[in-house]
């Protein structure tokens, strides 16, 4: 994993001796709220609905134990024994003071953790897929090029007013776990005749006008990176449409302006700059490289795994679900649900922590990773101790083996904190899980995605969800819209509208009669929901939908 | 004729707490809704908002927000501000865990 060198631990600690005296300031009424809050916000400091909310940066979703414990100890001592993991790596707090603040951002810089551009109109936590170092698939770890950016990107001084955020998301395998396609940029590893080189991405995004990344460029060689990218945004940062807040994200300037374009005005940038990457980012890279070495993987038996597997059918069910294929012969990815039946998707408590970053310590070479579906990954387990593993998470009730299914739905805040929200998402995801749960139909619906998001701006992935929700405000009652079809793959695909919204009360019934369409229409089990879906189109799930529509219909 | 005026409260955050308080009679700060001053008119209530809008420190973001006064005393309008009021749905926590 990435040490901090000197210069990152004496720069967080300035960035923290400053904002420790801008908070006195706001404080003794030197500073007003106006004045106050860009500097907040920079530090990753929000005002919610019922309290302040921290964000602290997870750069690509890695974590030590120890950090995980830090964690855990702020949310005991400055917050409510808790914390909210993100769809962007990130983990918020939602309940601490303003006069504690400078304090967390310090015990956060004693394990090296920030929460620096995490808001704001900068370059946001570089997010990454979370099987990076792990995954079967993989062509090559995407974290040393996301600490490269993360570099490169803090506190650039040509990219501190951008138009709006810019998020840029790496993913590694030959498969896309991070979403890489509704990312401002984009970047994924690939090789081509043993080469390394980057297929480069641009203005995808989610919230109110839903756009799927285009490929700017398909092989981009490795040396390149840092001036192309510095180009992209230099080109977005003049073009961008600083008029309109919902026109300014890079999406709406490619689209505005056509991708050829783009790629004419990014070329001649490019071009220009070039020559000024004199290769100490390439020498950097080699050294961030170094430190993401993979761990020195164990030969061993698997008889234990074998032996639990065939013996105890709720590890087997939880093993089948919860576990991912290992690039070491012999070992497994374990993805921890923190999304129990009923449970807020995404929150762990404090104890929780303690125990998966224990586990880790233990027996997963002192990794972990946040992914962007609100789960926890041991990304390096020997398949022997999976037995061990898997009763510690039953201990404190992080056992669910749901991991894909109806229940791992990625929800955001919503109305139960966000202050931008126009209706709750949690409770949602709470009664649909809870539901499914009851109907014991979870294992055989297979792979679902869900997603809800409480308002358009969509951190609840909603619109690349199979089944996505959207929570709006219609006359004042909490109305839920359902798009269909969408998906967060390679072929990532933007949901699309089903028809008129739900109630608050009619939503869950309203799922679950798609669901059962799903099952009623399926050619078989091995038919999933997606492809069912495209193989059949909205038709049969509008029909589930609005039953009412469709009797009218019929008597017509 | 002018159009009926809703009565209004005035509303922010606390600064250091970050917790939802409302304008009391008095001009202190409450944090529950039943002890606010409710605004029957809107020339006072623009008074009483730009009286608080110079309390720097002690709020955030000060605004007027609707309320109707019934029988069972002062209520929140829209289901934001019964969030607000009451807390996030998913924990007992914030103002409905404090209230006695
Ligand atoms: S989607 Fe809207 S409600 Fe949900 S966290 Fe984002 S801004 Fe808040």
């Amino acid at each position: 994993m990435y040490q901090y060198s000197d210069f990152d631990a004496a720069y967080v600690a300035e960035r923290n001796r400053q904002f420790r005296a801008q908070v006195e300031r706001r404080i003794d009424g030197s500073l007003t709220e106006d004045e106050f809050r860009p500097l907040r916000l920079m530090n990753g400091l929000y005002l919610q609905l019922h309290a302040y909310m921290l964000r602290v940066a997870i750069p690509y979703g890695t974590l030590n134990s120890g950090q995980m414990r830090q964690l855990a100890m702020i949310a005991d001592k400055f917050d409510k024994g808790y914390g909210h993991f993100t769809t962007r790596q990130n983990i918020q707090y939602n309940w601490p003071k303003l006069p504690d603040v400078p304090d967390i951002l310090d015990a956060l810089a004693d394990v090296q953790m920030h929460a620096i551009q995490t808001s704001g109109n900068t370059i946001r936590n570089v997010t990454a897929d979370h099987f990076a170092g792990a995954a079967a698939d993989e062509v090559a770890d995407p974290r040393p090029v996301a600490e490269l950016i993360r570099q490169w990107s803090t506190d650039h001084p040509e990219f501190q007013f951008l138009p709006r955020k810019f998020k840029v998301a790496v993913a590694g395998g030959k498969i896309d776990r991070a979403v890489t396609r509704a990312h401002d940029v984009g970047i994924r590893i690939v090789e081509r005749d043993g080469q390394i080189g980057y297929e480069i991405i641009v203005g995808g995004g989610l919230g109110r006008t839903p756009m799927i990344g285009k490929t700017i460029h398909d092989f981009l060689p490795e040396a390149d990176l840092l001036p192309y990218l510095e180009a992209i945004v230099s080109v977005w940062n003049l073009l961008g449409r600083r008029d309109n807040k919902y026109k300014a994200r890079i999406k709406i300037t490619v689209h505005e302006n056509g991708l050829d374009e783009i790629k004419r005005l990014v070329d001649d940038r490019f071009a220009l700059i070039r020559p000024q990457f004199s290769g100490v980012d390439q020498a950097l890279l080699a050294e961030i490289k170094a430190q993401f070495q993979p761990p020195a993987f164990r030969n061993a038996p698997e008889d234990a795994f074998a032996a639990a597997y065939d013996a105890d059918p709720l590890f087997r069910s939880w093993a089948d679900t919860n576990l991912a294929e290992h690039r070491a012969p012999g070992y497994a990815i374990v993805q921890i649900s923190i999304k129990k039946h009923g449970d807020t998707p995404g929150d762990a408590t404090s104890e929780q922590m303690r125990v998966m970053a224990d586990l880790a310590e233990r027996y997963g070479h002192d990794e972990l990773r946040i992914s962007h579906e609100q789960n926890v990954i041991l990304p390096h387990v020997h398949k022997s101790d999976l037995p061990a593993i898997y009763a510690a998470l039953r201990d404190v009730d992080l056992h669910t083996a749901n991991i894909g299914l109806v229940s791992d739905i990625i929800a955001c805040p919503g109305m139960d904190y966000c202050a931008l929200a126009t209706a709750r998402s949690i409770p949602i995801a709470q009664q649909i899980a809870v539901r499914f749960d009851e109907l014991k139909l979870e294992h055989e619906i297979g792979d679902l995605k869900i997603k809800i998001s409480g308002c358009i701006n969509a951190c609840g992935h909603h619109h690349v969800g199979h089944i996505g929700i959207l929570g709006l405000d219609r006359a004042g009652v909490e109305n839920y819209q359902i798009t269909l079809g969408g998906d967060a793959t390679d072929d990532a695909k933007i949901g699309e509208r089903a028809g008129p919204g739900f109630s608050y009360t009619e939503i869950v019934p309203a799922i679950e009669r798609l669901v059962k369409a799903y099952l009623d229409h399926r050619t078989s089990k091995d038919e999933t929901f997606a492809q069912a879906y495209t193989r059949l189109g909205a038709a049969p799930f509008k029909a589930a939908l609005y039953p009412e529509k469709e009797a009218r219909a019929n008597a017509a | 004729m002018p159009k009926a005026f809703t009565p209004k409260v005035v509303t922010a955050n606390h600064l250091l707490e970050g917790d939802v308080i409302y304008l009391a009679n008095d001009g202190g700060w409450t944090r529950r809704l039943e002890e606010a001053e409710v605004l029957m008119d809107e020339d006072y209530a623009a008074v009483r908002l730009g009286e608080v809008e110079s309390r720097q420190s002690e709020v955030v973001g000060p605004y007027l927000a609707d309320v109707t006064v019934g029988p069972k005393g002062v209520q929140t309008t829209h289901f934001r501000e019964e969030f607000r009021k009451t807390g996030p749905s998913n924990y007992n926590h914030g103002k409905q865990a404090e209230a006695v």
